[in-house]
Formats: C-alpha cells, structure tokens, sequence
C-alpha cells in the first residue's frame, strides 16, 4: 500500500477523491434534509447527456474529443440544469407529480446520453479521443489529471465558501420554507442557488464516481452523519468527513484491483460506514433503541408483577 | 408615538391556486391591539388570507397595508406562527436554535445570530416557559411543546402583528389554554393578535374581534356583532351545534337554499358534548 503514497498520479486522484468526496457530503445534507435524492439522481443522470454533446462539440471544433474536465463539467452542469428547468416548466403546464416528471426527465436524458456514447464508440470513422468515455458510467478516478484536479477544486470551494456564508438562510429555507418567506427572504433565490450547488456538488464527481452511483456519494454519508448528531454543522461536517473517507480509500482501494472501476468501491465504503452508523450510533441507532426497548419492557414487567408502581 | 391606522387592511384581495379562486374580492380591517379569530370552514381561505398578507402565497388583486403602509416583508412587521405541521421536526436542531431563526429576518443577509439574538431567544423561551428545553432536540418536544417554541420563535422576531395559523390543531386543554393566557398578555401590551381558530365554542372566552370567512368575508368586527347565529349559518352553509351561542337550534334546523345539504344536521340536544363543527 505505502508505495501508492509516493505514486503522484495516486496521490492527485487520492486528493481529488476525497475533496470530491468531502464536498459532496456536506452538499448532500442539504439534499437529504430537503429530500431531494431523486432530484440529485436525475441531474447525475443527466448530466451523461451535457458530457456527450461537450465530447462531440470539442471533437466538431478540433478534430479530438476532449476528455478533459474543463470541457466536460461545463457540458454536464448546463444538462443538470436543464433536466432540472424542464422539471419545473413541466410541473408548472401539467398536473405530472414532482416524482413521475423527475423520472421522464432522467429516462429522456440519460438515454439520449447513452445512445450518443454507443454512437460515438461505433461510428466509422472512428472518432479520436472516444477510448474511456464508457468510464462516466461507473468512473474511472485514475483518469483524473492535475488540470481536472483544479477544476474540481475550484468549484467544490466555491460551492463550501457559498454554502457556509449564506448559512442561516440556507438552514432556515430547509426547515420551515414559509415562515423563511415571511420574513422576507428571497426563497426563490435561496431555491435556486441550493439546486444550483446541488448540481455542481454532483458533476465534480461524475469522472471518479460516475453519473450512475454519484447520488450515493451524495446522500449516504449526510445519512450516516445524520444518525451521529441532531445539529446541523456537526452533521455537515461530519459527512463532509465520512464523503472523504469514502472517496479517498475508495479510490486507493480500486487502484489496487486493476480496471476495477472507482465508483461502485467509493459507494462501498460508504455503505459500510452507513451500515455501522444505522446499528451503533447513539440514540438513533439500531443496538441503543433496541437497549432502550429492552429496559422498558423489563420496567413494565417488574410493574405489571406487583415490583413497582 | 401612536400610529393611528388599522393594525391590517385589505382592499379587494383575491387569491387563486391554479385557476381556482380561495380568496374573492376581501375587504378586510383588523384594528390595533386586537385580538383576532378567523373562522370558517376547511377550504375556506383561512391560511391563505394570512400567507396572502405575508406575501407567501402570490395575489391575483388587492392590496394590504400593514399600519398605513403598503406591506414589505422585509420590514418584519408581522411574526409567524405556520401550522405545526408545516415542518419537518425531526429537523436537526435544537429548541433555542429554532428560536434563533426568529432574529435571523432583522439580521439581514451574511450576518450570523450573536449573543444578543441568544439572549433574545432564551428571554422568549423564558417568556413561553420553555427555558430549560432550550439545548433540546426538537424532535424530542411533545405536540404542545413545539407550539411553545414555534411562539417563542414569533415572539424573537419583536413584532407589532402576529399572525397564528391554527395553534390549538392537536395540542392539549392546558396547554392551550397557557398559550391563550400568553397571548392575551402580548394583546394587553398592545400588540395586535390574528389567530385561524376551529373551535367555536371557545370564541367568546379567546377573542374581541372575529372573521367570518368563506372565501369571501362573511362578517367581521366585535364578536358581540360579528359572531351571531345568522352569520354562523351563513359561513359554515347551514346551523352549527354547540357554538358557544345560541345558533338556532330553538327550532328546528333551517334548510338554506344551498344546493349542498347543511354541515352539521343532527338533532339539537342539550347534554351533547362539545362538538367542533370540524376537524382541524
């Protein structure tokens, strides 16, 4: 294992893993305590089709596809955005639930992305730069490079520095939207902002993590955290950790087995710690309520049997 | 220095969800240092003429001044109190957090609550006896504790108006009646108290001033004028039992000419128990 240490290429995707990993965890509190997993999951889905049009568009303009993230992360959150935009144009024209729009949203984007990505890998003439996009799928942290590294930087930062200074609203926008309406807070905006940050939270990571488990990455560890804490910052925090953990060993660990693809080992890690959180957690957790369980009905038998009152 | 205009008024207020009108054409004044019931029945624009003053739910027409002066939400004129309901409460927070967000109006964009906004809001947990829970989870509040704590949260926000939205719906006969208690003191110290009430029987003991409301207002004013049998009638579409007045049961029910059969149809009886005329 040390000498992956001094690998540099291990050590960029180690790093860029677990910043993914971190941002998207403390993202993903939000989106577990507005519950919008299944918002986040159609934006990863389709995002593939924002990533394809940007692969084909960079092949149409210099002869090569770019694989490159500065090329692609744009494509893919102008595709998150606008499943997103369509949601809400269709639920405002129709009576669709939220839920069956999000689901024909995910189904028309990512298959459009899916037949542009098994277009592009059979088309004749063979279109240069093709090799590894099939890897968006399941993610591929080892392709990482040291300019994808600062895309990712910059954004999950920006989208941190955002999220913790407009704190107090974004908290009170999550727990009681009206009453934050009445007060005289732009909600639309604190809405849209919180979707936008959604959307990058999730396409910084589809590379590592791919557009099909990124929501795992999203809202596993935010729920893992949840079980540990009732306050929001330690809860952020915390899955901001438990989200670093994850992608940093889940990207070593898959290093280690070859052409073993990154995400469903990230998504692994993350359900072990999400499994042990669920059992052993205080208070919330399976063994502590099932001890509380215990201690009630054994107070009531000793009452019941004349011990006690 | 006294400001001399009504508390609320509405002028022609018409609210729509979809294409189907709740509010039609509201007129609406609510003196100063009041306090309010509006009554009506489910479906009747209850909640929505307070989220319509608030500006939470959009208008199709009419205009609110807020003591003389067209209403801004920014200028927290007007503390909140929403359903309980309203909210998730297994929210990860605490009870004096949840107060907090009461200062978090004033504070404006960027600034974070401070050990004034903590005084504050232990002084309104104090005010609403529910000091010592303050460091609580607030999934851990019974039913009546969460209603306490949503009026500590109002409270914080210093407010002259409070509009409360159903804050007896599931909360217990003490409970209920400390709040009241609490409230009729905030309304001796002037400030102005709206409540969306259900339970008629109550309405003499709770409010000087009522509304009548059935997506339009139906009466409005002392509860002496305002809260009579005839209105009743008018607003729930038929006789109502037990509601705290005489409400025609001297004689028999009256079919009104509504084409829909009249609420509440059962027999007068004098031992009844308290009924509401529904449910919250």
């Amino acid at each position: 294992m040390l000498e992956f240490f001094d690998d540099h290429t291990l050590r960029t995707v180690c790093l860029g893993t677990a910043g993914i990993g971190a941002v998207s965890g403390a993202i993903g509190c939000f989106a577990y305590l507005r519950r919008q997993s299944l918002i986040g999951d159609v934006v990863a889905h389709s995002s593939l089709l924002g990533i394809m049009v940007f692969f084909l568009a960079s092949y149409l303009i210099t002869g090569e596809g770019s694989k490159s993230l500065t090329v692609l992360i744009p494509g893919a959150l102008l595709a998150g955005v606008a499943s997103l935009m369509l949601t809400r144009w269709i639920l405002a024209q129709t009576r669709l639930k939220p839920d069956s729009a999000l689901g024909v949203m995910l189904a028309i984007f990512f298959g459009s992305g899916i037949l542009l990505l098994r277009w592009t890998q059979r088309a004749t003439p063979n279109i240069p730069g093709k090799r590894g996009l099939e890897d968006y799928l399941f993610g591929m942290a080892a392709a990482m490079t040291q300019s994808d590294l600062w895309m990712i930087g910059v954004l999950g930062v920006s989208s941190i520095l955002v999220m913790l200074l407009m704190w107090k609203e974004f908290k009170l926008f999550t727990f009681d939207p009206v009453f934050a309406q009445s007060t005289g807070l732009k909600v639309h905006w604190i809405d849209t902002l919180m979707l936008l940050i959604l959307v990058v939270g999730i396409v910084i990571g589809i590379q590592s993590v791919g557009v099909v488990l990124m929501i795992a990455l999203l809202v596993t560890p935010a729920s893992s955290a949840r079980q540990w804490t009732g306050h929001l910052g330690t809860m952020v925090l915390l899955a901001s950790v438990f989200g670093a953990i994850c992608g940093g060993a889940g990207s070593v660990l898959s290093a280690s087995f070859s052409k073993v693809p990154t995400g469903p080992v990230i998504v692994l890690v993350a359900t072990v710690l999400f499994m042990v959180s669920l059992t052993a957690a205080p208070r919330r957790g399976l063994i502590a309520r099932l001890i509380k369980r215990r201690k009630l009905e054994k107070s009531a038998q000793v009452v019941a049997a004349g011990g006690g009152q | 220095m006294p400001n001399p205009n009504p508390a609320i008024a509405i002028r022609g207020l018409t609210v729509a969800y979809d294409s189907v009108p709740v509010l039609w054409n509201v007129d609406l004044t609510i003196e100063q240092g009041v306090m309010m019931g509006v009554v009506g029945p489910n479906g009747a624009g209850k909640s929505t003429l307070l989220k319509a003053v608030l500006g939470v739910v959009p208008k199709l027409a009419g205009e609110v001044e807020v003591l003389g002066k067209r209403f801004h939400s920014d200028r927290q004129q007007i503390g909140y109190v929403p359903q309980r309901t309203s909210v998730d409460w297994d929210f990860p927070t605490t009870v004096l957090d949840l107060v907090k967000m009461g200062t978090y109006g004033r504070l404006g964009w960027f600034r974070r609550p401070g050990a004034k906004e903590k005084h504050d809001a232990l002084a309104a947990l104090e005010r609403f006896e529910m000091r010592e829970f303050a460091d609580r989870q607030i999934g851990e509040l019974s039913g009546g504790q969460q209603q306490r704590a949503f009026l500590a949260r109002a409270y914080v926000q210093e407010a002259p108006i409070y509009f409360l939205d159903e804050p007896f719906a599931a909360v217990d006969a003490t409970t209920e009646k400390a709040i009241i208690r609490l409230l009729k003191d905030l309304r001796d110290e002037g400030k102005t108290i709206v409540i969306v009430h259900h339970d008629l029987t109550t309405i003499i003991d709770y409010f000087d001033a009522i509304t009548l409301v059935n997506k339009k207002i139906i009466s409005s004013g002392p509860v002496s004028t305002a809260f009579t049998s005839d209105l009743l009638n008018k607003t729930y579409g038929g006789p109502i039992k037990n509601c705290g007045i005489d409400c025609g049961f001297a004689q028999p029910p009256v079919q009104l000419r509504h084409s829909s059969p009249p609420r509440v149809t059962t027999p007068p009886t004098t031992t009844a128990p308290s009924v509401e005329a529904e449910d919250a």
